[in-house]
């Protein structure tokens, strides 16, 4: 599903490199914790995967594209088929959440009449029943966040990319987003979580890549923080 | 539903920023309008000198004292040249006639001149205007020549002056042009930051590059169309007002201006207006939105 080949990513006037011959596999249904540091070159992962940024040198294959050959403008229609949340949330403010879901549909071309099929289910996965026609200014971050989720899922992606998810949230809402990430997991969306939140690694006990200075320092199936 | 979508997002963008848009859509005419005005120029000098260079004649005046076999020398190297189309001759009383014709409404100017101070002279067409100079080369060295004058030598002072006018109205176009330019991408930059949010988290669920700038390009498009439509119509005002109705006197030299190339510089202005704001609005998407 997702595959790194000795990838080196050094940005420009930095002295070392944030990612230094990185080699990992990821398979379809995994759910995996990048764990590390601040500036460790985990972060820099999940933009590699998103194809913001292009590898200095190795390779990155996902869903068996080959990200570092990809041309630009092919490079939206990729990232439909990955979900990606982050630690501030990035929701509309002017938009409900009913709507801020269904911008993302929106604008890669789905009708209104998908969107008013869809958008209410996925709502309700994530446990925002009731609450569609709030403004995210009206919502905890809890709540955000899962709207977040929600446009992150609402397009059934392949794989769900998670930056510092819980980053923002007390420990107990921090529990419950992961619960949430868990059943998407199960539907079959490969999960790719970059944390330094010690408490939530040591629950999952999922698999743990701990990254440092840019090199993965250990790689393990049912890990622990460490 | 696209298609909805992006034209709601181009007259929402117009409107949030709407004294941006008018200082756009103005200076955009006023470009426009001169570029108009230059180009309608370019073409009436073009119609006039085609219509009056077929009119030239080249005037060969005889020296007061010439003598009959020197006037029967140049009588016949004109009617012998291959240049000439055709030649006239005017004796000194029909040249008085015409100056008295042609100054009828000043007597005192009449009177003051004999009829004996205007020279002879021979009119020639030339069949090619363009060769006056082989054809003046020719003839100068004759005996009882006085001068040999080419009213294309009158007639370029005038174009001149014309070309003078193009050449001023095009360069004001290209000036305000830039003014225009500026402000288009000013406006697109104020638009861009103002969405700045939409557009992250678009290009985060992978809509397309046009689908994310569309509704910026169209935004200027829109105002460059707008802009030219008003251009067009001052262009248009100013040829009806002044040239059909108060300097209607010039249109007797000026050759009329057809409504038909006024109406040309409609599609003409439009397209200018259109293309270089698409253009512009793209160009500083490229620097402000990196997709």
């Amino acid at each position: 599903m997702i595959q790194l080949e000795n990838v080196t990513k050094t940005y420009p006037k930095a002295s070392r490199p944030s990612l230094d011959d990185v080699s990992v596999g990821i398979e379809k249904g995994e759910f995996v914790f990048f764990i590390g540091p601040s500036g460790s070159g985990k972060s820099t992962i999940i933009k590699l995967l998103l194809h913001e940024v292009a590898p200095t040198r190795g390779k990155v294959v996902v869903n068996a594209k080959d990200v570092t050959t990809l041309r630009s403008w092919k490079v939206p229609h990729f990232r439909r088929s990955i979900g990606c949340v982050f630690q501030d949330f990035r929701l509309l403010p002017n938009r409900t959440a009913y709507e801020n879901v269904a911008f993302a549909l929106e604008v890669i071309g789905k009708t209104k009449a998908v969107a008013r099929r869809v958008v209410p289910e996925v709502l309700e996965l994530v446990g925002l029943g009731g609450k569609e026609h709030r403004y995210p200014h009206e919502l905890s971050g809890g709540e955000q966040q899962r709207v977040a989720v929600a446009r992150a899922f609402v397009n059934r992606p392949l794989i769900l990319l998670a930056d510092e998810p819980t980053g923002n949230l007390d420990p107990d809402t921090s529990i419950e987003i992961m619960r949430l990430l868990d059943r998407i997991n199960r539907t079959g969306t490969t999960v790719v979580m970059v944390t330094h939140d010690s408490n939530i690694v040591n629950q999952m006990r999922r698999r743990v890549i701990e990254i440092e200075s840019g090199r993965i320092v250990r790689d393990q199936a049912r890990g622990v923080y460490g | 539903m696209r298609f909805k979508y992006v034209l709601n997002e181009v007259l929402v963008g117009l409107w949030r920023n709407v004294t941006m848009t008018i200082a756009m859509v103005i200076t955009m005419s006023v470009s426009l309008f001169m570029l108009g005005a230059s180009v309608l120029l370019y073409m009436q000098v073009d119609q006039m000198k085609s219509y009056y260079y077929g009119e030239i004649e080249v005037s060969i005046f005889l020296r007061t004292d010439v003598t009959d076999a020197q006037r029967t020398a140049i009588d016949t190297a004109i009617s012998s040249n291959p240049l000439v189309s055709n030649k006239t001759y005017e004796t000194r009383e029909e040249a008085f006639k015409r100056f008295q014709e042609l100054w009828a409404d000043s007597p005192d100017f009449v009177k003051s001149v004999g009829p004996d101070s205007l020279p002879e002279s021979f009119r020639v067409k030339l069949k090619d205007p363009e060769k006056y100079k082989t054809f003046a080369d020719q003839m100068q060295g004759m005996a009882g020549i006085q001068d040999v004058i080419d009213q294309r030598t009158l007639l370029d002072k005038v174009f001149n002056i014309f070309n003078g006018f193009q050449v001023g109205s095009l360069g004001v176009a290209a000036f305000m042009a830039v003014a225009a330019l500026l402000l288009v991408g000013n406006t697109i930059q104020v638009a861009a930051y103002s969405k700045r949010r939409e557009v992250a988290v678009m290009k985060l669920v992978g809509a397309s590059n046009w689908f994310i700038q569309a509704p910026f390009v169209l935004e200027a498009v829109v105002a460059g169309v707008v802009g030219s439509v008003i251009g067009f119509g001052v262009l248009f005002l100013g040829k009806v007002v002044l040239l059909d109705h108060k300097l209607q006197a010039l249109t007797t030299i000026l050759t009329p201006v057809h409504n038909s190339n006024v109406f040309l510089m409609l599609p003409l202005l439009a397209g200018v207006g259109a293309v270089v704001s698409a253009v512009t609005a793209w160009v500083t998407l490229r620097f402000y939105l990196k997709v």
